[in-house]
């Protein structure tokens, strides 16, 4: 944080409704201001529902925003046509959480990695692509002998690792990693996970980790973003927050990471109670006083604004 | 100097295919149905020898389809007759390829077209919804609503008799059920994961159409291919047996059967004949249709 950084992608009060019906819609995003700098691993993570993947999603355009707006290197691109996005679309790609719904069943092995480069053009002749194409395989670790083997034939380690070969294929700069590993046991896990930043460092790439598995953040991300609910609770350096929470919130997700040897475990670990409120009808004030135990009358009333704590952002009255 | 280098690309590429193995062409696929399953293999000969039949069969029988001899009225199978002869003395093996003709013909062509309609508004409907959803939907809803024979009687009696007259009606009535499951076949697909991942490297829409949903698609565009044609030939002979399709003296299997129904105790030929034709192609139809969609799924595959 404190090292001079360049930033890639920044948004500004960011909101992301979908319409359920005519009166009410869910607030997936709410109100957001992030930023993600060149050469990062920026870790989002949240209990199932909290809207990191819409985040994710909003921020590279695939989902356009309510409102808000969304800047890559300084250019505002939320707000482009089809034609003039083009390039940036390039810029920003995407890996899936189920490697086994990502991948085109019918597509073999070669196009699929070959469709972002078809997609721009990139290679002239069949041989120059395919060449790439095996390039590609190599630096994922996919055997060559491979290429015109279909999805089905692979494990789910595998399929991911196609996956990954898919979203650096164009050498953006920014790939959106939506819970990559969370479908995969642990012993590929980790496999992918070294792969993943194998190539951040070969290919110089920014990540954006969505995911809701604290060990795995901890191993990959240099800063984390806890969101609840649309918002966000705390954003900083990764060693910082790990080591000191500060939003109550950040607080009961850390207790709640599973401690393998049953000597070190302590006393009963004390963990959050109840579900995430309603996202179609968000509490007010502070989103998270319904399941906070320190809540207090002003978090019922004043919604606490994201402020510079030890420097990280918390956004918490009571810090 | 350049030839050395193209020689050496060249060396590289026959290396690097040899390292590889060919891609799995369309060609190698049917190949592999020929070896696996023998029974498609049979329905294909089979549809293909009638099509043969059916165009060669001046050539192959001395008679006329209308020739009539009268002294030979409701003979039985003979060398003279290889399948007897009907009420007017034609001689029914003749008529059997004539009628092959229109019976083929109005099984795969209407089909086809009504296919065609059926999946581009299909695709369409689904991937963009909205007001064009709910339009081409509706439309179908009204060509469904109506029984689809009493439609077809409509088309052919406002278009008058004739053969193109029965492609038109056919295909007007059978374009709807094809854009129903297209559409919702393309709903789902829509938002599969590898769809969004195309959507978020920039695809075009009509490319994932063409790329992504149309292929994934093919299983159920076969079987209701091979549903339709036999469905196609039995509404034709409807058709001709309403006295609003074929005419006679020219020939359609259906018009046979109807015309022999008759003559069932002392002259079963007649309606025996195109009967046992009309379940044989229908029979190869979805036989062949199993066996394609087998070989072009990729999850069945046994490699």
């Amino acid at each position: 944080m404190s090292k001079e950084q360049k930033e890639l992608l920044r948004c500004e009060h960011l909101v992301k409704e979908f319409p359920v019906d005519r009166k009410r819609s869910v607030h997936a995003v709410s109100d957001i201001n992030l930023e993600i700098y060149e050469g990062e691993c920026l870790a989002l993570v949240g209990e199932s529902g909290c809207g990191k993947s819409t985040l994710g999603r909003t921020l590279i355009q695939l989902h356009k925003p309510t409102s808000g707006k969304v800047f890559y290197k300084g250019t505002d691109i939320s707000d482009m046509k089809p034609a003039e996005f083009a390039p940036y679309r390039r810029q920003m790609q995407m890996i899936f959480q189920d490697p086994y719904a990502s991948l085109d069943p019918r597509m073999n092995v070669h196009d699929i990695i070959a469709e972002p480069l078809r997609t721009y053009k990139i290679c002239e002749s069949k041989e120059a692509l395919t060449k790439r194409v095996l390039e590609l395989m190599d630096a994922v670790g996919v055997p060559r002998d491979f290429l015109y083997r279909y999805p089905h034939q692979f494990s789910g380690g595998q399929r991911q690792r196609i996956g990954i070969a898919r979203a650096i294929a164009l050498r953006p700069s920014l790939v959106i990693c939506d819970e990559p590993v969370s479908a995969l046991d642990v012993s590929v896990q980790s496999q992918v996970l070294n792969l993943l930043k194998d190539i951040q460092a070969n290919y110089g790439l920014t990540y954006l980790f969505i995911s809701h598995d604290l060990s795995v953040v901890r191993f990959i991300s240099n800063r984390v973003c806890v969101m609840f609910l649309g918002k966000i609770c705390e954003i900083g350096d990764s060693e910082q927050i790990y080591k000191k929470p500060l939003h109550p919130y950040t607080k009961f997700l850390m207790n709640a990471i599973p401690i393998a040897d049953p000597h070190l475990r302590g006393e009963e670990k004390q963990l959050l109670q109840g579900e995430l409120p309603s996202p179609i009808n968000p509490p007010q004030g502070c989103r998270f006083h319904t399941r906070c135990p320190y809540a207090t009358d002003r978090c019922q009333a004043e919604e606490p604004a994201l402020r510079e704590v030890d420097g990280r952002k918390v956004a918490c009255h009571l810090v | 100097m350049k030839r050395e280098v193209n020689t050496e690309a060249a060396a590289e590429q026959e290396a690097l295919a040899a390292q590889l193995g060919e891609s799995d062409t369309f060609l190698d696929k049917m190949k592999r149905m020929a070896a696996n399953n023998k029974l498609a293999v049979f329905s294909a000969i089979l549809i293909l020898l009638f099509l043969i039949l059916a165009v060669l069969a001046p050539v192959i029988t001395p008679y006329s389809f209308d020739e009539q001899d009268l002294l030979a009225r409701l003979a039985a199978p003979s060398a003279k007759h290889l399948l007897g002869t009907d009420e007017l003395g034609r001689d029914v093996f003749t008529r059997l390829l004539y009628g092959a003709r229109v019976s083929m013909a109005v099984g795969i062509i209407p089909t086809v077209v009504s296919m065609l309609i059926g999946v581009m508004l299909g695709m369409v409907s689904g991937y963009v919804g909205g007001l064009v959803d709910s339009v081409i939907m509706r439309l179908a809803d009204v060509v469904l609503s109506f029984p689809s024979l009493l439609l077809a009687m409509v088309i052919m009696y406002t278009l008058g008799d004739g053969i193109t007259s029965i492609f038109i009606a056919l295909a007007v009535t059978n374009w709807a059920s094809v854009a129903r499951v297209v559409r919702s076949e393309t709903l789902s697909l829509r938002e599969a994961e590898y769809v969004e991942a195309a959507r978020s490297m920039g695809v075009k829409d009509f490319v994932i159409i063409m790329r992504h949903i149309l292929p994934n698609c093919i299983p159920s565009l076969i079987v209701m291919f091979t549903l339709n044609v036999p469905s196609a030939i039995l509404s034709e002979s409807s058709l001709s047996f309403l006295g609003i399709g074929v005419q006679l003296p020219n020939s359609s299997w259906g018009l046979m059967v109807n015309m022999g129904r008759t003559y069932l105790y002392n002259a079963p030929w007649i309606s025996l004949a195109p009967s046992a034709a009309i379940m044989l192609v229908v029979l190869a139809f979805n036989f062949l249709g199993d066996g394609l969609r087998d070989v072009l799924d990729p999850h069945l595959k046994n490699s």
